[in-house]
């Protein structure tokens, strides 16, 4: 047998079991050895215990999605795991690691013929002073996977801030249990390169950063809280301000306030947020004041389930804002892309005076990848401001659409910012001719856009073209990776404006189009329908959240239509 | 309080320059005029610039005023004139924000941002033009509407116990609570200027009556009355004096000493040093 380019394991466990933590450090063991990697998580609804796991890809070669099944699933425990049995695909290779002294593991898990191997998880750990099952199973882990022992003790020594030695030594008679197991064959790693150990919600923070953000409001919400979390103390570090809002309503109105104020400003929040928030947009919309708003989806309607991710709030970012209402709407489509999407988001909305919504999910936010270094784009775009003089025109007919924007301190230069409909000076009117001038204008700012190549990334050739956004594009990849003859992927990141003349360009040739996405009733498909001029055939494969798509899916899907 | 006021010197500015030329949407007779009016005055009096001050306002009549000033101002949707006001105050300390609401806007839609800006406590000044009516969409009940008050939303009345935006301003931690009547203009400038003086949140609950739809409230004028006592600074005095009193007492009636809100001395690093983080 060849030797693996990435191996795919899960740690389960009930909540408080440590997964996550052992997780983490697996990765940084992975990252410590030279590997790619990436971590996801999925757990249920509780606040403290319940049930986790850990979902861990190693591989010589960079990418975010997850693979067909895993190889390995251990569990420290099976309290409620099988709930996660769908999201922990296994085949008939497969190994099932668990603690004799939890029990037998559920037939959920064996039923797909993987073997079972018990390792005395508790017993070991009980062994040691002031160590938990947590440590041995991650010595089992990175045993199995043959990382070395160096890189396992200095991912530890990273991590742990109390219990280090216990830890190390549990860790230490895991890796040594491994040899009794049968080991997975991962091919050596690639050549060292400079890389980042990030997630896609930092990512998303710092590409904020970047971009010139210097002022957030922050309401908490699943799986948004930790881009907010990571950007209070950074935004301290560079003088910027981060304020708690009292609620969504709130944060997006002191977002346009302190952006009115002159400083670029950001929010981030998830589905039910971004409903609260819509009203607000159109009044950056119409007041014309830069914002962004970063979602990262979770499923819904309503509360939907929380913790897991979904690409359904498109329609609603898209459309939902009450009027002609032109913004610009952007979706990272890699866990790194989080940055430059986000980064690239401030900027347009600087540039064009609009608000901009990133699209990003649960499943890119909150996932922890070993990344190339991303190339770091110029300086941040400054805003159109104006100097002040007479006759001053906040709302001029410019023919870009965008006009200067007084700083409140500039003298000779007030006006009233203002939702109401209005005239160049900002006077409300509710004349049909200023109506008109003034939608033109906003429009005007988004048909004028030049978003260059950023606007997808088109990758391959050939008369099969698969058109998705979001995190859908990891594993899209994959699959072109492994046999994408005669396939050319899509992934759209500029979803509004939306860019009909490129697309054309990109599918010109293509007799099949096969649109790819993660909710139930296919609204990228729709909105597509739209938009655009599909070509040929045209086919949709989605499917509601949490469960992320397996490159052997789009394989397959592809291979049933006779063209890859 | 790092606000920018004029340079010694400088030529002070009057009222009128800070009243701009557009013709007002209100009825004739409505109080919110003397409110501009007091509100110019205000600023005349305190010697700032009109482009130093913003004035940001919701949805309704009284959040019409923004742009009948030369200052610069921000009139958003309906009851989220605070929390715009606090994103630019916090992004922008230097500037002077004053927020003008009504009672719908305010106390309404808008009432959960009037507890929590109050007990942020950031540097602003509230003024909140109360009719205990909607007048924009022609006359509904309020929040601070007398329960047997007739109208076609609410035919014989609400029957609800009205609203008491001073206690609550008070119990959520406002630092400066004042009662003015739009029918005393210098009266209400001097009130709104002491109030833009005092650190922290400061609101102004000014009587401003609405004509057309409560012309009982032309009354108000015999009805208001000076505070008979000066403010006080102890919240449990002020909460008996706040809830006992006739709700025509106009004057400062309590005046706290929290500090205001403030940000952290702003770091310096630069944005490229933050990605050491991230390196694996």
């Amino acid at each position: 047998m060849d030797a693996l380019g990435s191996v795919s394991v899960a740690l389960a466990g009930s909540g408080g079991a440590g997964v996550m933590t052992a997780g983490n450090m697996l990765l940084e063991a992975a990252s410590h050895a030279g590997y790619y990697g990436l971590m996801t998580r999925t757990s249920g609804p509780q606040i403290r215990g319940g049930e986790a796991a850990a979902m861990l890809r190693i591989s010589t070669f960079p990418g975010d999605g997850q693979d067909d099944a895993f190889h390995v699933l251990a569990a420290i425990d099976w309290q409620n795991v099988a709930r996660f049995a769908a999201e922990l695909p296994l085949a008939p290779a497969s190994l099932i690691l668990g603690d004799p002294a939890a029990g037998e593991p559920p037939e959920v898990f064996t039923k797909s013929g993987a073997r079972y191997a018990p390792v005395p998880l508790k017993v070991t750990a009980a062994e040691i002073a002031g160590a938990w099952p947590n440590m041995v199973a991650l010595g089992v882990l990175a045993g199995i996977i043959g990382l070395p022992a160096a890189s396992l003790e200095a991912a530890a020594r990273k991590a742990m801030k109390k219990g280090l030695e216990p830890g190390i030594a549990a860790a230490q008679r895991g890796y040594a249990l491994a040899a009794q197991l049968p080991a997975l064959r991962l091919a050596p790693p690639p050549a060292r390169s400079d890389r980042w150990l990030i997630t896609g919600n930092e990512a998303a923070g710092y590409g904020a950063l970047r971009g010139g953000v210097r002022f957030v409001a922050a309401y908490p919400i699943t799986p948004a809280t930790e881009l907010l979390e990571y950007l209070a103390p950074a935004l301290a570090k560079v003088g910027g301000t981060l304020v708690q809002a009292e609620d969504e309503l709130a944060s997006i109105n002191m977002a346009l306030g302190a952006s009115y104020g002159g400083v670029p400003s950001l929010t981030a929040t998830s589905g039910p947020g971004l409903s609260l928030m819509i009203e607000s947009l159109g009044l950056g919309v119409a007041a014309e004041v830069p914002v962004v708003v970063v979602d990262v989806m979770r499923t819904g309607p309503s509360t939907g389930i929380a913790t897991k991710s979904e690409q359904a709030d498109l329609g609603t970012a898209l459309y939902g804002l009450h009027g002609d209402a032109p913004h610009v709407v952007v979706a990272p489509n890699s866990l790194e892309d989080c940055l430059a999407a986000t980064e690239w988001a401030v900027g347009l909305a600087e540039a064009l005076q609009v608000p901009a919504i990133v699209l990003s999910d649960q499943y890119l936010g909150q996932a922890r990848g070993v990344v190339d270094a991303p190339a770091l784009g110029s300086a941040a775009v400054a805003r159109l401001t104006a100097q002040g003089g007479e006759g001053y025109r906040r709302y001029a007919l410019t023919p870009a659409g965008v006009s200067p924007m007084a700083i409140p301190g500039t003298p000779g230069a007030t006006y009233t910012a203002d939702g109401l409909e209005h005239n160049e000076r900002g006077t409300p009117s509710s004349q049909a001719s200023d109506h008109a001038a003034q939608m033109d204008k906003r429009a005007r700012k988004l048909a004028q856009l030049d978003p260059g190549e950023a606007w997808a990334s088109v990758e391959g050739e050939g008369d099969t073209a698969l058109v998705t956004f979001g995190s859908c594009t990891g594993p899209a990849r994959e699959a072109l990776a492994r046999n994408g003859k005669g396939v050319k992927l899509v992934s759209l990141r500029l979803l509004a404006p939306a860019q009909p003349e490129r697309l054309k360009k990109a599918l010109a040739g293509v007799k099949r189009v096969l649109v790819l996405e993660q909710n139930h009733s296919g609204q990228f498909l729709r909105y597509l329908r739209a938009e655009y001029d599909l070509p040929g055939e045209v086919k949709s494969l989605r499917r509601p959240g949490p469960l992320p798509f397996r490159p052997a899916e789009i394989q397959h899907a592809l291979a049933q239509w006779g063209s890859a | 309080m790092g606000q920018r006021v004029n340079a010694p010197g400088a030529p002070m500015l009057a009222p009128k320059d800070f009243k701009s030329d557009y013709k007002p949407v209100w009825c004739p007779g409505c109080g919110d005029y003397s409110v501009l009016s007091a509100i110019t005055k205000a600023l005349a009096m305190l010697a700032l610039k009109p482009e130093n001050v913003a004035v940001v306002s919701g949805i309704g009549c009284s959040s019409r005023i923004p742009a009948y000033t030369t200052c610069y101002g921000f009139h958003g949707v309906h009851g989220r004139a605070l929390p715009v006001a606090t994103g630019l105050k916090a992004a922008r300390p230097d500037l002077t924000v004053l927020v003008a609401s009504g009672d719908g806007d305010g106390y309404s839609i808008g009432g959960n941002h009037f507890l929590h800006a109050c007990r942020r406590n950031l540097d602003l000044t509230y003024i909140v033009m109360d009719n205990h009516v909607y007048g924009m969409t022609k006359g509904q009940p309020s929040p601070t509407t007398e329960p047997d008050w007739s109208s076609k939303l609410a035919p014989g009345g609400t029957g609800l116990r009205e609203f008491h935006p001073l206690v609550i301003a008070l119990a959520s931690g406002a630092n400066f609570i004042a009662r003015a009547y739009s029918g005393d203009p210098n009266g209400c400038a001097a009130l709104i200027a002491e109030a833009v003086r005092h650190p922290g949140f400061s609101f102004v609950e000014v009587l401003s009556p609405c004509v057309t739809f409560r012309p009982e409230q032309r009354e108000w004028k015999t009805m208001v009355h000076p505070a008979p006592v000066a403010a006080t600074d102890d919240p449990g005095r002020a909460a008996r004096r706040l809830m006992t009193d006739d709700g025509f007492n106009v004057g400062v009636l309590y005046k706290g000493k929290r500090p205001a809100y403030a940000r952290a001395n702003g770091g310096n690093q630069t944005v490229e040093a933050l990605a050491c983080q991230f390196r694996a």
